[in-house]
């Protein structure tokens, strides 16, 4: 396959996941806005949002104070910022547009279905009538397209990288969230709270868990209260939970293995230490040595992961 | 102007007129649509238009944003009655055709090595010499099955003649990169999706098959030495206006789109940059101007090409279709000789029809040309795309006085013909249903042999009284419909043969 080709698919699938994502975060702070707090942790939710993707400076140059209706504004419709919905999801588009004939008709048709809908959408002020919907509406655009995906492309190269690309870009986005989430509670993380402070923990914790449709299953697991730690052993550790850093990074490896070539050797070595550490990583260890360093560090890793590939395969350097 | 249409034998019509003034390989349509519903060329448009959108079937217009957020992106306007030609009609066009396309290879082999047809006095030297579009560095170049021109889009006007009755006239010969196909198979699709029951009651020649004959064609244009040989199309680009058409194809065909800078040139050979390391091509199908093709040898700027690409071809390592060169024959100042061509390379009488031509490089064809210019068209000899022309009925005096100077002024820039009155066909439009002018654009692929799929491309001027039919201008296009004279009978046949060996065969 072309690597300019393979490159396209890769960024196609990252743009589809990140949009996903960014939808999955809006929603969990529209929903927790929508609960008694002060405007004082409202704000706190905001403006991590706006540090997961790196955007404060951004913002603020642009809108000043972080308030809710302009940070929602900002991430979803704003086009010339580029981690907002519709830039992701036109970033997808072109994406697929430029190797369209790489796609089943499904995949091509998703992509473009998705884009000229979202621009029908905020035109017509239908996310401002109900944000809650729009943002169903954008995770369900993904599902629509990962399943359409694994339903109908040949499973050959192009799936590969397209694989590659969607959970490079997941295990990258949940490792921010859990960051953010967790760096916006860490003065009480493990002291002994307040009644009042209990119930609004159960509320942080559970938004989190169900930005990453986790609620259920942390349910299922632990059949127990929710407790941080076990927040951040599930987003982080557990295999089968399908958001987590371990099962993201898992098909990261599994997809590489597939499209290896003379010169990606050491890329495959770093991609498995990173798996290995997660194979076997305690959460008490890491929080041991800080959730923040660690997460800042794995952070770090996928980046240059993702850089390898990008050398190894889709843009290769010289001739 | 004489009114001359496909579908009616006189102008203007009522329409619903039960088969009076129908033309035979009309008359089944007809009695199709006047039993259908008022409002169904409305809802079946609007589904058209719906499908087109999401599938993605556009040419992008440069610096254009429409309101709906959809960009630099058109449709291009699909027009849902159908251009209907009889069969007979059809077999002479194609022999004309192969005819045609023969003639204008040899034509291009003959310039490129020894020059018979200059030397029998036939084309004057100055008319290659003075030609941008010959390519000196062609010169000797041995191309396989000395094939130059691939793929040609030869466009076809039917008008009346002197006694009043349609024929065939060849308007352009299009040698370079041909565009269209795609929409002729595109809108097949959507008439058989939209009206299948049409389908049922005419029998219409399938076009579905074109990539396989392209395929074919650029495998048998490969170096003699590549067995397995790999094919590729070359595309400028996602942001060039028939991007839509290139993806399409090297889909069709399951080959590679590459853009140029997936392309390098090592040791005498054309690589592609893949995820495995670099592999080697054989025929590059090419949608990129010749001077674009290779900055070290052509346009020093051009982003698109491959540096080095020329030498390789040269030495016979790559195939490129359609050749370098090309444009030297499908030039309107080489048109005129196009008849004289067939005659002395296969001493045959040509079986498609030129618009007779005044060369204004010649004395008297200008004095005549300047004395007429309301009655004619006067074309650019390098215009394009319907820019750089004068259609002297439809002009107003100040357009043609400035072209009477510009003329004057460089006399071997412009050809004139007389304003053909180009046969039109129904058409749904905002007023409903009224003539438009057409012609047809068939393409005609050769490789060790001459074929094409029956019809082409009609594209139609949907301004009103319009001539000019290309799409960057308002121009839309049709279903082109081959029909054969048995009608719907041999179809119902050969689908009920088909469906019983089936059941046996379970």
């Amino acid at each position: 396959m072309l690597s300019r080709t393979a490159d396209h698919l890769f960024w196609m699938s990252r743009y589809t996941e990140r949009a996903e994502n960014t939808a999955r975060m809006l929603d969990v702070n529209y929903q927790t806005g929508l609960l008694p707090q002060s405007a004082g942790v409202a704000q706190v939710g905001w403006q991590g949002l706006l540090s997961i993707s790196e955007l404060i400076p951004a913002y603020t140059a642009k809108h000043g104070e972080v308030n809710a209706k302009a940070v929602m504004e900002f991430m979803v419709k704003d086009e010339t910022n580029p981690s907002s919905i519709v830039s992701c999801l036109k970033a997808a588009r072109e994406n697929a547009r430029a190797v369209r004939g790489t796609l089943t008709t499904e995949v091509w048709e998703t992509k473009n279905q998705t884009w000229l809908e979202v621009n029908r959408m905020l035109r017509s002020g239908e996310f401002e009538a109900d944000p809650g919907q729009f943002f169903e509406w954008v995770k369900f655009r993904s599902h629509l397209s990962r399943g359409v995906t694994v339903g109908t492309m040949l499973m050959d190269e192009a799936l590969f990288f397209m694989r590659m690309g969607t959970f490079l870009e997941r295990a990258d986005n949940t490792a921010r969230l859990v960051d953010v989430k967790f760096h916006a509670v860490q003065s009480d993380f493990f002291g002994a709270a307040s009644e009042k402070d209990q119930e609004y923990d159960f509320y942080h914790w559970s938004a989190i868990l169900r930005s990453v449709s986790g609620f259920e299953i942390y349910r299922k697991v632990y059949r127990d209260v929710i407790k941080p730690e076990r927040v951040a052993e599930l987003l982080i550790l557990r295999p089968d939970m399908p958001r987590s850093l371990h099962a993201s990074l898992r098909a990261v490896v599994e997809n590489l293995a597939q499209v290896a070539n003379d010169q990606s050797s050491d890329t495959e070595r770093q991609a498995g230490k990173l798996l290995a550490d997660l194979r076997f990583g305690r959460i008490d260890e890491i929080l041991a040595t800080g959730l923040h360093a660690y997460l800042t560090q794995f952070l770090d890793r996928v980046n240059s992961l993702g850089g390898r590939i990008s050398r190894d395969f889709l843009v290769p350097a010289g001739v | 102007m004489h009114k001359f249409d496909e579908m009616y034998t006189q102008l203007p019509y009522e329409f619903f007129s039960q088969g009076k003034l129908i033309r035979d390989h009309y008359k089944r349509y007809d009695a199709w649509l006047a039993k259908q519903p008022g409002d169904m060329m409305r809802k079946r448009r609007e589904e058209a238009e719906m499908i087109f959108r999401r599938v993605g079937i556009t040419f992008a217009v440069y610096g254009a944003k429409d309101e709906d957020g959809s960009g630099t992106e058109r449709l291009i306007p699909f027009d849902l009655i159908p251009r209907v030609i009889p069969a007979n009609e059809w077999q002479s066009m194609q022999r004309g055709l192969v005819q045609r396309v023969t003639a204008l290879n040899r034509f291009i082999h003959d310039v490129y090595h020894d020059q018979e047809i200059i030397k029998a006095g036939i084309v004057p030297l100055e008319q290659i010499k003075g030609n941008a579009q010959f390519r000196p560095e062609m010169v000797g170049v041995e191309v396989p099955n000395q094939i130059y021109s691939h793929i040609s889009g030869i466009d076809i006007v039917r008008a009346p003649n002197s006694k009043g009755e349609g024929e065939y006239y060849v308007l352009e010969d299009n040698l370079r990169v041909p565009s269209g196909v795609s929409y002729m198979l595109e809108n097949r699709k959507m008439m058989m999706r939209l009206f299948p029951e049409l389908f049922s009651l005419h029998s219409v020649a399938p076009v579905a098959h074109y990539p396989d004959l392209l395929l074919e064609t650029l495998r048998a244009s490969a170096p003699a030495t590549s067995a397995e040989p790999t094919v590729v199309v070359l595309t400028p680009g996602m942001y060039n206006s028939a991007y839509f058409e290139h993806a399409f194809l090297a889909q069709q065909m399951g080959i590679e789109l590459v853009e140029g800078q997936d392309l390098f040139v090592k040791d005498g050979f054309c690589f592609m940059r893949t995820t495995r390391g670099p592999k080697r091509i054989d025929v590059i199908y090419r949608r990129v101007d010749d001077d674009f093709l290779d900055p070290s040898a052509f346009r020093p700027t051009s982003t698109l090409g491959c540096a080095g690409l020329l030498d390789v071809y040269r030495q016979g390592h790559v195939t490129i279709c359609n050749a370098v060169g090309t444009g030297v024959a499908d030039d309107k100042s080489i048109y005129p000789y196009v008849p004289k061509m067939i005659e002395f390379y296969l001493g045959e009488k040509p079986i498609l029809n030129n618009v007779p031509t005044y060369m204004c490089r010649n004395k008297d064809d200008l004095a005549y040309t300047l004395a007429n210019l309301k009655d004619l068209v006067v074309k650019e000899v390098h215009g394009a795309g319907g820019y750089g022309m004068l259609v002297g009925p439809a002009s107003t005096k100040e357009e043609i006085e400035d072209f009477r100077k510009a003329v004057i002024a460089k006399p071997d820039g412009y050809i004139a013909q007389p304003t053909l009155s180009l046969s039109s066909c129904p058409t749904y439009v905002e007023s409903g249903i009224a003539p438009r002018h057409i012609d047809l654009r068939p393409f005609v692929l050769s490789g060790k042999t001459v074929q094409m799929v029956p019809g082409g491309l009609t594209r139609v001027a949907l301004k009103e009284g319009s001539l000019v039919v290309n799409s960057s201008q308002g121009g839309g296009t049709k279903d082109t419909w081959i029909l054969e004279a048995a009608g719907a009978a041999s179809l119902a046949v050969a689908a009920q043969s088909q469906s019983q060996s089936q059941s046996s065969g379970v």
